[in-house]
C-alpha cells in the first residue's frame, strides 16, 4: 500500500516537473521552430507545429545582412572580460568580508545588493554622458567596465557565501604552518573554493551575455554584441518574425550549449547556501 | 627550547575583557593543561600564544625572546585544532608535508620527514588518501603529524579530542601522553575535561573568567585546592560543599568533602541520609544521597556495597580530608 502510494507520488512529481520544464522551455522552442519557417508561415494563423516546409533561408539572409561573427566576438570579449575583471576585484573583497569581518560587513554587503534594486534606467543619463565625455561609447572597454560594475554585487555575494563555507580554522592552520598571505590564497583558499569560483564565473558569463539594457544603449555598431544583433531585427524592419527568430536562435545558441554542459556547476552555484 | 612566559598578557574584544592580565611561566618540556569551564578564556589564551590573536597588552616571550608581535609562522610553534583543520584537497602526504613545503625544504627531505612522522603515527598505509577518506582518529593523527614534522619549540593543542567518541578519546589521550614522553617537547593543551587535565598534565592551569585560579600539579590541585572553584572543578564526581551550622562547627563558611572521602556504614556514623539514586559502575558505586539537615551529597562506595533507593545509611567524613573555605571562597589552611 505504502509502496503504491510512493510510486504514484513519484509519477505525479515527474509529470509536474516535466510540465513546468516544458512550459518554461516552450517560448525558446517556438523561437527555434519559427526560425525554420518562411515569413508567411511564421505569421500563419492557426500556426502549424511541424507540418511546414523547413527552410534555412532565414539563417542565410541573417548572415548575409549582418556580421554574426563580429557580434559574437563582441559578446565573448564583453562577457568574459567583465567576468574576469569582476572576479579579480571580488575575490579579495569576498575574502576580506568572509575571513576578517568587521561589525559593518553585513551593511556593506546589503549596500552592494541594494544597488541592484535601483532601476538601471535611473542612472542611464549620467553614465551615458560620462561615457560620451571619456570616449567609451560604443567600445568593448566601456561595456566591460559597465557590466563589471552591474554584476559585481552578485559576484561578491556568491563568492562571499562560498568562502563562508570554508572553515576559518583551516586558514589559521596554514598560517601556523608558515604560509604567507599569498601562499594561503594560492595553496589553500583557491583550491578549496574552485567549485564556487567556477559556478560564479559561469553564472556571470551568462548574465553578461544576456544583458541587453546597457549593451543596447551604449553601443552603436563597433562594439555591439549579440543582444544588439537580435534587436536590429525587431522594430525598424517591421514584423519579420522568422528572421528575428533566426537571429535570436543564433544569439542564444552558444550560451545554451555552454549552459547545457555546465548544468551541474550552475545548479550547485544557484542553490549554494540554501541547504546546509 | 620551548619555554614560554606570559607577562601581564591581556585580551579585550570590543567592550568585553576576556583576559584581564595574567602571568604564567611554562618551562621547557612541560606538559601544561589549561582547563576551565567554557568561556573562561582558555582557548583565547592559547590563540594569543599561537599568535592567531593579537594581545591587547603585555608581553609573550618564547625561549626568552619577545614574540608578542611576531607572526604565527615565525614563533616556531605548531598547533592541533579541535576540527583538525586538515586541507581537504590534499593527500595525507601533502597535508603533513605542507609546513615543510612552506619552509622551502627540498622534496626528498620532505618525503623523508613525512614518512618518518607517518610511521610514528601509524599512518604509512594512508599517505595517499584524502582526509575525507579517514576516520576521526586518523584525521587527528594527521593533524598531529603535521605538527610533529616541523620540530616545533612547543605544541599547542586546542581541545583536540572533543570530536572523538569516548573510547577513541581514551586511546588518543594515551598516544599524546606517549608522544610527549618520546619527544620531550613543551606541550600546551586546552580542554574543558578535568579528567584529561588530571591524566595528562605535568602542570594544570585552572582558569575562570580569564583569571588563573590556581597553577599546580594534578595532585596538588586535588589535595590542596586554593579555593572553592578549583575544589569543585577538579575531581570527579564533584566535591560536596556544606554550609551553615555544620561548616561553622569547623570554623569555616563552607566545608568541602570529596565523595571518595566519605565512609559509609549501615549501622553508625556522623550523618544520616536517604539513598536517592545509586549508580553501580562495577568497580565503584556512586550514591546520590539526601542527608538530614545538610542536603544533597554524593558518596563513593565500593562496587560491592549493596544499597538501593530509599535505604537509610550513615556517612562519616574522614577528618583529615575536610577542606575548609572562608566566606570569600578561599581555602583556610
Amino acid at each position: 500500500m505504502a509502496r503504491a502510494t510512493s510510486i504514484q507520488r513519484r509519477w505525479m512529481i515527474t509529470i509536474a516537473a516535466w510540465s513546468v520544464g516544458l512550459l518554461i522551455f516552450f517560448p525558446i522552442f517556438w523561437t527555434i521552430l519559427t526560425s525554420f519557417k518562411t515569413e508567411a508561415e511564421a505569421i500563419a494563423s492557426p500556426p502549424s507545429l511541424f507540418a511546414f516546409e523547413w527552410t534555412l533561408e532565414n539563417y542565410g539572409e541573417v548572415q548575409e545582412r549582418s556580421n554574426y561573427f563580429r557580434h559574437f566576438m563582441n559578446s565573448v570579449v564583453i562577457s568574459l572580460g567583465s567576468t574576469l575583471l569582476g572576479l579579480i576585484i571580488a575575490v579579495p573583497a569576498a575574502w576580506a568580508m568572509a575571513f576578517s569581518p568587521t561589525p559593518r560587513t553585513k551593511d556593506v554587503l546589503m549596500w552592494m545588493l541594494s544597488t541592484k534594486m535601483l532601476p538601471p534606467v535611473g542612472v542611464l543619463i549620467p553614465i551615458y554622458l560620462m561615457f560620451r565625455d571619456t570616449g567609451l561609447l560604443d567600445t568593448r572597454t566601456g561595456l566591460v567596465i559597465v557590466l563589471t560594475l552591474i554584476n559585481l554585487p552578485i559576484i561578491v555575494w556568491m563568492l562571499y557565501t562560498y568562502f563562508k563555507e570554508i572553515p576559518g580554522e583551516i586558514l589559521e592552520a596554514s598560517r601556523m604552518d608558515g604560509a604567507t598571505l599569498r601562499d594561503e590564497i594560492i595553496h589553500v583558499l583557491t583550491p578549496m573554493a574552485v567549485p564556487g569560483i567556477a559556478s560564479t564565473l559561469l553564472l556571470n558569463v551568462i548574465l553578461s551575455w544576456n544583458e541587453a539594457f546597457w549593451t543596447l544603449n551604449l553601443t552603436a555598431a563597433k562594439a555591439a554584441p549579440l543582444t544588439a544583433f537580435i534587436a536590429s531585427y525587431s522594430s525598424p524592419e517591421g514584423l519579420f518574425y522568422a528572421k528575428l527568430s533566426a537571429a535570436s536562435t543564433m544569439a542564444i545558441a552558444p550560451i545554451l550549449i555552454m549552459g547545457w554542459f555546465s548544468q551541474k556547476q550552475l545548479v550547485r552555484g544557484l542553490t549554494f547556501g540554501a541547504v546546509k | 627550547m620551548g619555554s614560554i612566559s606570559l607577562k601581564q598578557v591581556s585580551k579585550v574584544f570590543g567592550d568585553t575583557t576576556v583576559i584581564p592580565g595574567l602571568d604564567l611561566q611554562i618551562e621547557e618540556g612541560e606538559f601544561v593543561v589549561f582547563v576551565g569551564p567554557s568561556g573562561c578564556g582558555k582557548s583565547t589564551l592559547l590563540r594569543l600564544i599561537a599568535g592567531l590573536e593579537d594581545v591587547s597588552g603585555g608581553v609573550i616571550e618564547i625561549d626568552g625572546r619577545d614574540a608578542t608581535t611576531i607572526a604565527p609562522a615565525k614563533r616556531g610553534l605548531a598547533m592541533v585544532f579541535q576540527s583538525y583543520a586538515l586541507y581537504p584537497h590534499m593527500s595525507v602526504r601533502k597535508n603533513i608535508g605542507f609546513p615543510l613545503k612552506m619552509a622551502k625544504m627540498d622534496k626528498a627531505e620532505i618525503d623523508r620527514k613525512v614518512e618518518g612522522a607517518a610511521s610514528v603515527l601509524n599512518l604509512t598505509d594512508y599517505l595517499e588518501r584524502r582526509p575525507g577518506q579517514l576516520s576521526g582518529g586518523q584525521r587527528q593523527r594527521v593533524a598531529i603529524g603535521r605538527a610533529i614534522v616541523r620540530d616545533p619549540a612547543a605544541f599547542l593543542f586546542d581541545e583536540p579530542l572533543s570530536n572523538l567518541d569516548a573510547a577513541l578519546r581514551v586511546n588518543m589521550r594515551l598516544e599524546i601522553s606517549e608522544l610527549h614522553q618520546q619527544l620531550q617537547t613543551t606541550m600546551i593543551y586546552v580542554t574543558h575535561d578535568q579528567v584529561e587535565a588530571m591524566t595528562m598534565a605535568d602542570k594544570i592551569v585552572v582558569l575562570q573568567a580569564g583569571r588563573i585560579e590556581q597553577v599546580g600539579s594534578p595532585l596538588d590541585l586535588y589535595h590542596k585546592p586554593r579555593n572553592r572553584f578549583v575544589a569543585g572543578f577538579i575531581g570527579s564526581p564533584k566535591m560536596n560543599f556544606i554550609e551553615g551550622a555544620e561548616a561553622a562547627r569547623h570554623d569555616a563558611a563552607a566545608i568541602g568533602i570529596r565523595p571518595e572521602h566519605l565512609s559509609l556504614s549501615k549501622t553508625e556514623g556522623d550523618w544520616k541520609g536517604t539513598v536517592g539514586v545509586a549508580e553501580h559502575l562495577g568497580s565503584d558505586t556512586f550514591l546520590h544521597l539526601n542527608v538530614d539537615d545538610i542536603g544533597a551529597m554524593t558518596a563513593r562506595a565500593s562496587g560491592e556495597f549493596d544499597v538501593s533507593h530509599g535505604d537509610r545509611i550513615f556517612l562519616s567524613p574522614r577528618a583529615d580530608k575536610i577542606h575548609r573555605f572562608g566566606a570569600d571562597g578561599n581555602a583556610i589552611p
